[in-house]
């Protein structure tokens, strides 16, 4: 054994905490301030940034890091309701396939194919998993890792939707600040609002089923019918995010169900923290620019987010938005044991 | 006569590229993602061993086996063992693994008609009207022979019977004295040896592309998943079925429909009966 030990690490809610917990006791700026900063920072970062990096390349690593953003957090949705999906890059194809399809066949107008796909596409893909509802655990994450490719590969046998090509000179948005921030706008939308649905009554079910599914069941509460709610809402914003990107691109092909659309907002997911939302777009937008800056790796970028998903599962499972967190709210300190 | 020889040889290719990972997956629960990359691996390092240090190819085969048995054990002590448990979280590990181990051999270039392991016998033998090679016969025997080891491995011996405890129920393992961390190891170690065996047999068949590291590890989950994960039998069956059902597939139809039949099948049985045709273990934990 070794030697005994003699001090032990003891946790703290800072006073301050403690004092602006509930809203009707703040009494200064100061405790104002303390919970106002930790919004204000980022939402005034997303805001100001394109300003700050105009259009041109790093515009574009902006909006990057926002359409996977919002992967992210609707990965984190999903696994709010303890869905664990591999296969993001379903919802984001769904999504560029039904808005680059009705923008390229029916010519319908950008302002039109982005809402339908949003919703057409959540359609589509909740109709799709609903068969696997009652799956748990590994089962769905495996169904969910399976479907994307299953679709790349009928698009590319049947040779539909443009079939290896894929359909080309869609239409693009009217300039690059209408692009930016529509995406800031939907990654703040989602990140506050999940955050506060979540705590609803709403958010309890939803956590109560990731819990113990069996409990809630025996409290009266359809679980299929909240987990099909939030499978919606879930792929609704990315199969967003995956309309925005067809159009910023004004091309759609196969690489939309590829595997890297997975792979990128989970290794976001992982280094920034699930359960929060926070963690998630703090994850993309680390890993994203970092990702741009390593561009010349070429191949080796999707290795690269491997290998950071697998250090930080490994090192700081907790994620990098909990450590920060409770470096704000709380203290530590050494005691005598 | 034709149709039926190359189901035969189609069905045991599966068969034994799911062998090892039913194995780990199936057989002690540990997931292991990294199946595909453990078999390119195992081939491109015999393939080096034998054209870059000059090593004979039976010493380089034995020694790539060793070597990726080696690193899948010490893939779950370094690794897995932190997130035992999680079963989601070891999906993910080892999918990334995967990933890293993939992306670093195709940034490398490990790709192409260079890269072409030789067979054990060269040409090939007439049977009916069609000529098979000695290859695919030696994968049939090979195959056969490796399902037979595995059943009796799993059922008699006391390693295989430990793997099964592991899978079947932890605690009560652990109160019978396994330890379930050196079983599980252990586990996730023969099975990324039996993927560098079954990549030496079919290999050769062709040249190495690093993209058969995801191909490989489609094929032994939907062998897998069909089959019922814990079951010797049921990757026969399951084997068979798919084998044949691709090789019909693609003689009637055009050659890509093969992977479509092959992942609709994954999904059709994950949404119907999740443990498979022939699983039983799990019935309860899966789905709600």
């Amino acid at each position: 054994m070794a030697e005994a030990i003699k001090y032990r690490k003891e946790r703290i809610d800072r006073g301050i905490k403690a004092r602006s917990d509930t809203i009707y006791m703040l009494s200064s700026y100061r405790e104002l301030l303390y919970l106002l900063l930790p919004r204000i920072l980022p939402i005034s970062f997303l805001l100001l940034v394109p300003l700050w990096v105009g259009g041109g390349y790093w515009g574009k690593v902006i909006f990057y890091s926002c359409t996977f953003a919002l992967l992210a957090l609707s990965w984190d949705l999903l696994a709010s309701v303890g869905l664990i999906s591999l296969g993001q890059a379903l919802f984001f194809g769904v999504g560029s396939y039904v808005a680059g399809g009705f923008n390229y066949y029916l010519k319908w107008p950008i302002f039109l194919t982005i809402p339908v796909a949003t919703l057409g596409g959540a359609l589509i893909c909740t109709l799709l998993l609903i068969p696997v509802l009652r799956l748990r655990g590994v089962y769905f994450s495996m169904v969910t890792l399976i479907l994307p490719l299953l679709f790349d590969h009928l698009i590319e046998t049947l040779e539909i939707l443009g079939g290896t090509h894929g359909l080309l000179s869609l239409s693009p948005f009217p300039n690059h600040w209408l692009a930016d921030y529509i995406a800031i706008g939907a990654v703040i939308l989602c990140l506050f609002g999940f955050r506060r649905l979540l705590h609803e009554d709403y958010g309890f079910v939803l956590r109560g089923i990731r819990e113990d599914d069996r409990v809630v069941m025996a409290g009266g509460i359809n679980i299929y019918w909240y987990k099909a709610q939030t499978i919606f809402l879930s792929a609704a914003v990315g199969c967003f995010a995956g309309a925005l990107m067809t159009h910023y691109y004004q091309f759609v092909g196969r690489s939309a169900f590829a595997l890297d659309n997975t792979i990128l907002p989970l290794a976001g997911v992982v280094l920034g923290g699930s359960g929060n939302f926070a963690g998630s777009v703090l994850g993309t937008f680390i890993l994203v620019p970092l990702s741009e800056a390593l561009r010349a790796l070429g191949g080796l970028r999707m290795a690269l987010y491997s290998l950071i998903l697998i250090t930080a599962l490994a090192i700081l499972p907790e994620g990098l938005f909990h450590y920060f967190e409770r470096k704000y709210h709380q203290f530590e300190r050494l005691v005598s044991v | 006569m034709e149709l039926f020889i190359y189901g035969i040889t189609n069905s045991v290719t599966l068969a034994l590229i799911a062998l090892g990972f039913s194995l780990t997956f199936g057989i002690s629960g540990v997931a292991n993602f990294a199946y595909g990359a453990f078999y390119l691996l195992g081939g491109i390092l015999t393939w080096v061993f034998m054209n870059q240090i000059g090593i004979p190819y039976f010493l380089s085969a034995i020694i790539s086996i060793g070597m990726v048995g080696l690193f899948g054990f010490f893939l779950y002590w370094g690794l897995m063992l932190r997130l035992r448990g999680l079963a989601v979280n070891e999906v993910i590990a080892t999918l990334a693994t995967a990933i890293v181990i993939i992306e670093v051999l195709r940034y490398l270039g490990f790709s192409g008609f260079t890269y072409v392991l030789p067979e054990f016998i060269k040409g090939s033998v007439q049977i009916g009207k069609s000529w098979v090679d000695y290859q695919r016969i030696f994968l049939v025997g090979i195959g056969i022979g490796l399902i037979i080891f595995l059943y009796l491995f799993t059922h008699k011996t006391k390693i295989g019977l430990s793997f099964r405890a592991i899978s079947q129920n932890e605690r009560t393992a652990i109160s019978l004295g396994i330890d379930s961390d050196w079983t599980a190891a252990l586990s996730l170690s023969f099975g990324s040896a039996l993927a560098v065996v079954a990549g030496l047999v079919i290999l050769p068949l062709g040249s190495i592309d690093t993209q058969i590291g995801y191909d490989i590890l489609l094929s032994a989950l939907a062998v897998g998943i069909v089959g019922g994960l814990e079951s010797v039998p049921g990757i026969l069956v399951a084997s068979l079925i798919l084998g044949f059902g691709q090789i019909v597939v693609a003689t009637f139809f055009k050659a890509q429909w093969q992977t479509v039949v092959t992942l609709a099948a994954i999904v059709i049985i994950l949404a119907v009966k999740p443990s498979g045709i022939f699983g039983k273990y799990k019935e309860l934990e899966e789905r709600v």
